[in-house]
C-alpha cells in the first residue's frame, strides 16, 4: 500500500555542512519550542480553569518562561554530602540528551532532516529508552530513601509502557511497508489515524505514561508523600530535568504527528507550518487531558499497562497483519470503516472483561 | 473494579472543560481594577465622632478583646470629658459589637480595607487619629443613614456573564 | 527464600500537602501498606472553652465564628440556640426564616469546598476546586452584603439576627438559586462518572453501619454508611418542620458514597432556600435582650446539623454574666475516631483520599 514520492536531491556542500546546519536548527528548535510550550500550557490551563494564565511578565506573559529560566539558573547548586557525586552530576545529562537525539530522524519537510535512516522508527524507540537510566541514576545517587522509592516506581512505570508503545507502532509499519520515517510520511495520502484508531489510542496513552504526565504522573504528585527522584536537585541540574520533561512532551507530540497525522503533508501552507500546527494540536490534547482527569494509583497504572493495553496492542497488530496480507489493493474507505468498528467493539468488550485487583490487604 | 463506562465518562468531562475555554475568565486584575465592596463592610479602622461621644464606655465593655481604653475626667453636665480614647487595631477582631452597642451612634467602622502598616506601634490609634475627618469614609454597618449614601456592591453574579 | 522485612514509621507532619490544616499522623508502613496509624492533634489549640468563661454571652459570639471557620453561620446558630434555650428567649419569626436561609447557604459553601478539596487530593490538578471556588465566591458576596465580612460573620445574636437584609439581597439570592442546579449538573457531568475517580474511590475506606453508629459519627460520614439520621428531621429546630426536603443516604460507606451524599445535599439545600424565600414573613428581626444577660441557673444543650455533622454547645449557667461551663461537641473530632479503622490495610496513596473524604476542619478539632 505504499507509493513512494521521489526524494529531493542531496544537499550541496557535502555531508558535514548538512550535519552542522541541522544540529544548530534542532538545538534552537527544541529550546525555543520548549519555552513556548511552557507558556502555551500555562495559559491554556488557566483558560480551562476560568482564570487568566500568567500575564505580568511581558505582554500576555510571554517572558514568563524566561523569568523561570533565570530563576533556576541563579539558584544555589546543592550536592548531597554522602551521595555519589559523579553519578549525581551525570544523571540529568543522561536523562536529557537522548531526547534531543530523537529529533535527528523527524522530518520537518520533505528531505529536511538530519539523518535519513532507513530504520528510523526503531532508532526512535531504542534511543528514547536510554533516558530511563538517567532517572534511576538520579534516584540512586541522592542518598535519600524516598527518592529511591520514587525512582523505582517511575522506572517500573516507564519500562512497562514501552511494550504497548512498540507494538502500536508495528501497525503503522505494516501499512506503510517501511521503518523509515520519511517513507511513512510519504505513504500517508490519507492520515494513518483513520486506518489505525486503536493504534492511535494505545500510542497516545502509552506516550502519556512514558513522559510522566497526567493521568499517570505519580512522580509529580505533591499530595502524596514521596517527592520523586528529583528532590535533591536544585539549580541548573533541576532545570535540565524540567527541560527534559517538556522536551519529552515535544518529542511525543512530534512522533504522533509524524506517524499518525501525516507529518508535514498538507495543502496550501508551507510544510514546516503544517508540522508545527500538528505538533501544537497534539500538545493541546495532552494538556486538555491533564486538566480534566484525576491521577491513577501506581498499582492501577501497572495493571492498566499489562492487562489492558498490551492485549489490545497484540490484537491490533494481528488484525492489521491480516488486512495487509489479504487485501493489499482494496479501496481505503471501507477499510477505514471496518477498522473503526473493530476498534470500538474491542474497547467495549475488553472494558467489560478488565478487572483490576488491588484493594484492601488484611493486616 | 470494572471499566464500566468505557472511557465515556472521561470524554464527557473533557467536553465540560472545553466549554470553559470559550468563556470569559472571572479574574480581576487587582491593583488596577478594584471591586466596590459591600455597603456594610467592617473595614480596618474605627472612626470616632467626638461630638456625639459622652464617655459612657459602653463600647469598651462590649469589646470581647478589651481593645478599647478610655479615661475620662469628672462629669460636666450630661457627659464625661474624654481624656484618652485609644484603640489597638492590632488586637481588634473587627466584630462590630462596639459599634452596635453605642447608644449615641458615635462609633463607626471604616469603609476602606487597605490599611497595612510596617510597625506594630503604628496600629495603636489614639484620639486624634480616630476622629472623623473628610478623608475617612465610614461604612454603613449598624448605621442605616450612612448605608444609603454608599454605592452598591459589585456582585460576581452580575459580572459572570458567561453562563446563560 | 523468605526476605525478612520490618515495618517503618513515617511522620506525615503537621504541615500538610493537602488542605486540611495542621494535623499530624504517625503511620507505620509495611512496604506500601498502612499497618497502624496514630493521629496527633492540638497544634491549633487556642483555649476557646476557657476564654469563654470570662466573657459575656454576647461577647462569645465572635469566638464561635472561629471554630469551624468554613461554616461560621452554623456555629453562630448552634450557640445562639443554646443560649436561647437556657434563658428562655424566643426569636421572632422573620429572624428564624433568615437564620434558615443563612444556614443553608452556608451548607452549600462548606460542601463546595469539601468536594473540591477531595478532588484536589485525588490529583485532578485544581480544575474542580477552582470551579467550586468560583461558585463559593458568589455565596460569599451575598454574605458580605448582609453582614459586612466574608469569613467570620458574627451575624446571629441572642434573640434573632443582628440586622435585617438589605433590599437587593432577595433579587440576588433568587438569581443565584436559579443558576445553582445547572452548575451542579455541569459538575456532575465533569466528574461523577469519571472512570479514574471511580477506580480510586469506590470501595475504598469502607465504614460499616455498626462501626459508624458505635463511634457516634454524624453528618455525611454517617449518612454515607447507610444510616438515615439527620437532626433537621429527627429533632427539628428553628422552622425546619415547615419545609419539604429529602435526606440522601449512601449504601456502601466508601469515599465515593460520601462524595455523592454531599453533592445531593447541595441540591436539597437549594430546594430549602427556594421554599424559605417564598414563605419569608415581615416583622422585626431581633428581640430585646439586655447587654449583660443573667440567665437562670441551669444547663442547656443546643444542637444543629452543621455541614460536617452534629454540632452541639453545652452551656451551664450560674446566674452571672458569663457561662460557668462552655463545652463544644465538635463533629470533626468525633468523625476522626474512625480514621484508624478506615485506613488500616490500604496503601499510602489511599490515605490522603480517605482522610479528605471525612472532611475535617482543624479549628473545630482543636478549639
Amino acid at each position: 500500500m505504499s507509493n513512494l514520492a521521489p526524494l529531493p536531491p542531496d544537499w550541496p556542500g557535502g555531508y558535514w555542512l548538512h550535519w552542522g546546519v541541522f544540529v544548530i536548527i534542532i538545538l534552537a528548535f527544541v529550546l525555543l519550542t520548549v519555552l513556548i510550550f511552557i507558556w502555551y500550557e500555562r495559559r491554556g490551563l488557566g483558560r480551562f480553569q476560568a482564570r487568566v494564565g500568567p500575564n505580568r511578565a511581558g505582554p500576555f506573559g510571554i517572558f514568563q518562561s524566561v523569568a523561570d529560566a533565570v530563576k533556576i539558573l541563579t539558584k544555589e547548586d546543592i550536592v548531597p554530602a554522602k551521595g555519589d557525586k559523579i553519578v549525581f552530576w551525570l544523571a540529568p545529562v543522561v536523562a536529557f540528551v537522548p531526547v534531543l537525539m530523537v529529533f535527528a530522524v523527524i522530518p520537518f519537510q520533505s528531505g529536511a532532516l538530519l539523518a535519513d535512516l532507513n530504520v528510523g522508527i526503531l532508532y526512535v524507540v531504542a534511543v528514547s529508552s536510554v533516558s530511563v537510566i538517567g532517572i534511576f541514576m538520579a534516584g540512586w545517587s541522592s542518598n535519600n530513601k524516598y527518592s529511591l522509592i520514587g525512582a523505582m516506581r517511575t522506572v517500573a512505570q516507564v519500562v512497562s509502557y514501552e511494550i504497548p508503545l512498540g507494538l502500536a507502532i508495528i501497525g503503522v509499519v505494516l501499512i506503510s511497508g517501511s521503518l523509515s520515517l520519511t517513507e511513512i510520511v510519504a505513504a500517508q495520502n490519507i492520515p494513518f489515524i483513520l486506518f489505525q484508531p486503536l493504534g492511535f489510542l494505545i500510542f497516545l496513552l502509552a506516550s502519556l505514561a512514558e513522559i510522566n504526565r497526567a493521568p499517570f504522573d505519580v512522580m509529580e504528585a505533591d499530595s502524596e508523600l514521596v517527592a520523586g527522584f528529583h528532590t535533591e536537585y536544585s539549580g541548573m541540574k533541576f532545570g535540565l530535568f524540567f527541560l527534559a520533561e517538556y522536551a519529552e512532551a515535544l518529542v511525543a507530540s512530534a512522533i504522533i504527528a509524524t506517524l499518525f497525522l501525516g507529518g508535514w503533508r498538507g495543502g496550501v501552507l508551507p510544510p514546516v507550518l503544517w508540522f508545527l500546527i500538528k505538533v501544537f494540536g497534539v500538545f493541546f490534547l495532552i494538556f486538555w487531558i491533564r486538566s480534566t482527569v484525576p491521577r491513577v494509583r501506581i498499582d492501577q497504572i501497572m495493571g492498566f499497562a499489562w492487562k489492558f493495553l498490551l492485549p489490545l496492542a497484540l490484537i491490533n497488530m494481528f488484525i492489521t497483519g491480516i488486512e495487509v496480507v489479504l487485501l493489499p489493493e482494496a479501496l481505503p474507505w471501507p477499510i477505514i470503516f471496518v477498522n473503526l468498528a473493530i476498534a470500538v467493539i474491542l474497547v467495549v468488550v475488553w472494558s467489560k472483561l478488565f478487572k483490576l485487583g488491588g484493594g484492601r490487604v488484611e493486616v | 473494579m470494572k471499566f464500566e463506562r468505557f472511557g465515556l465518562g472521561i470524554l464527557k468531562g473533557m467536553a465540560v472543560t472545553l466549554k470553559h475555554l470559550f468563556r470569559r475568565p472571572v479574574t480581576t486584575q487587582y491593583p488596577e481594577e478594584r471591586l466596590t465592596v459591600s455597603r456594610r463592610i467592617r473595614g480596618n479602622e474605627l472612626i470616632w465622632c467626638r461630638e456625639k461621644c459622652t464617655g459612657c464606655a459602653t463600647c469598651a465593655k462590649a469589646c470581647p478583646q478589651g481593645a478599647i481604653e478610655i479615661t475620662t475626667g469628672k462629669p460636666e453636665g450630661d457627659r464625661y470629658p474624654v481624656e484618652k480614647f485609644q484603640v489597638d487595631s492590632g488586637y481588634c477582631i473587627f466584630c462590630g459589637l462596639c459599634v452596635e452597642s453605642c447608644p449615641y451612634g458615635a462609633l463607626c467602622l471604616s469603609y476602606e480595607y487597605e490599611k497595612a502598616k510596617y510597625r506594630r506601634k503604628e496600629l495603636v490609634k489614639a484620639k486624634e487619629e480616630l476622629a472623623t475627618s473628610a478623608e475617612k469614609q465610614p461604612s454603613g454597618y449598624a448605621h442605616p443613614e450612612i448605608e444609603e449614601t454608599l454605592p452598591r456592591q459589585t456582585l460576581l453574579l452580575n459580572r459572570d456573564k458567561s453562563k446563560k | 527464600m523468605v526476605i525478612k522485612t520490618e515495618p517503618f514509621v513515617i511522620n506525615i507532619g503537621p504541615a500538610h500537602p493537602s488542605t486540611h490544616g495542621v494535623f499530624r499522623m504517625r503511620t507505620t508502613l509495611d512496604g506500601e501498606v498502612v499497618v497502624d496509624l496514630e493521629p496527633v492533634f492540638g497544634y491549633l489549640h487556642r483555649g476557646i472553652e476557657k476564654l469563654a468563661e470570662e466573657r459575656t454571652y454576647t461577647q462569645n459570639i465572635p469566638f464561635t465564628d472561629r471554630l469551624d471557620y468554613l461554616a461560621s453561620m452554623s456555629n453562630n446558630l448552634a450557640y445562639v440556640m443554646a443560649v436561647e434555650k437556657l434563658a428562655g428567649i424566643p426569636a421572632p419569626e422573620r429572624a428564624e426564616y433568615l437564620r434558615v436561609i443563612m444556614a443553608e447557604l452556608q451548607r452549600l459553601a462548606s460542601h463546595l469546598i469539601a468536594v473540591g478539596a477531595f478532588l484536589n487530593d485525588c490529583g485532578a490538578f485544581m480544575t474542580p476546586i477552582l470551579y467550586m471556588l468560583r461558585e463559593r465566591e458568589k455565596i460569599l458576596d451575598l454574605f458580605e452584603m448582609v453582614s459586612g465580612q466574608r469569613l467570620t460573620y458574627n451575624y446571629m445574636r441572642i434573640g434573632g439576627v443582628s440586622q435585617d437584609i438589605p433590599k437587593e439581597f432577595l433579587p440576588a439570592l433568587r438569581k443565584f438559586v436559579e443558576g445553582m442546579p445547572g452548575f451542579i449538573d455541569e459538575y456532575d457531568q465533569l466528574l461523577a462518572e469519571n472512570e479514574i475517580l471511580l477506580a480510586r474511590s469506590k470501595g475504598v475506606g469502607i465504614l460499616s453501619k455498626e462501626q459508624a453508629i458505635n463511634i457516634s459519627a454524624a453528618g455525611p460520614v454517617l449518612r454515607g454508611s447507610g444510616v438515615k439520621w439527620d437532626i433537621r428531621k429527627a429533632d427539628p429546630y428553628s422552622v425546619y418542620d415547615r419545609f419539604e426536603f429529602e435526606i440522601p443516604t449512601g449504601s456502601a460507606g466508601d469515599c465515593y458514597d460520601r462524595y455523592r451524599v454531599r453533592v445531593e445535599e447541595m441540591r436539597q439545600s437549594v430546594r430549602i432556600i427556594k421554599q424559605a424565600m417564598e414563605q419569608l414573613p415581615l416583622g422585626e428581626v431581633r428581640a430585646l435582650v439586655p447587654q449583660r444577660l443573667h440567665p437562670p441557673v441551669g444547663e442547656a444543650y443546643g444542637r444543629i446539623e452543621a455541614p460536617k455533622g452534629e454540632l452541639g454547645f453545652y452551656l451551664v449557667s450560674d446566674n452571672s454574666i458569663a457561662p460557668y461551663r462552655f463545652h463544644i461537641r465538635a463533629p470533626s473530632l468525633m468523625n476522626l475516631t474512625a480514621l484508624r479503622d478506615m485506613i488500616v490495610g490500604w496503601k499510602l496513596a489511599d490515605l490522603i483520599i480517605i482522610f479528605g473524604s471525612i472532611d475535617i476542619c482543624m479549628g473545630e478539632v482543636d478549639r
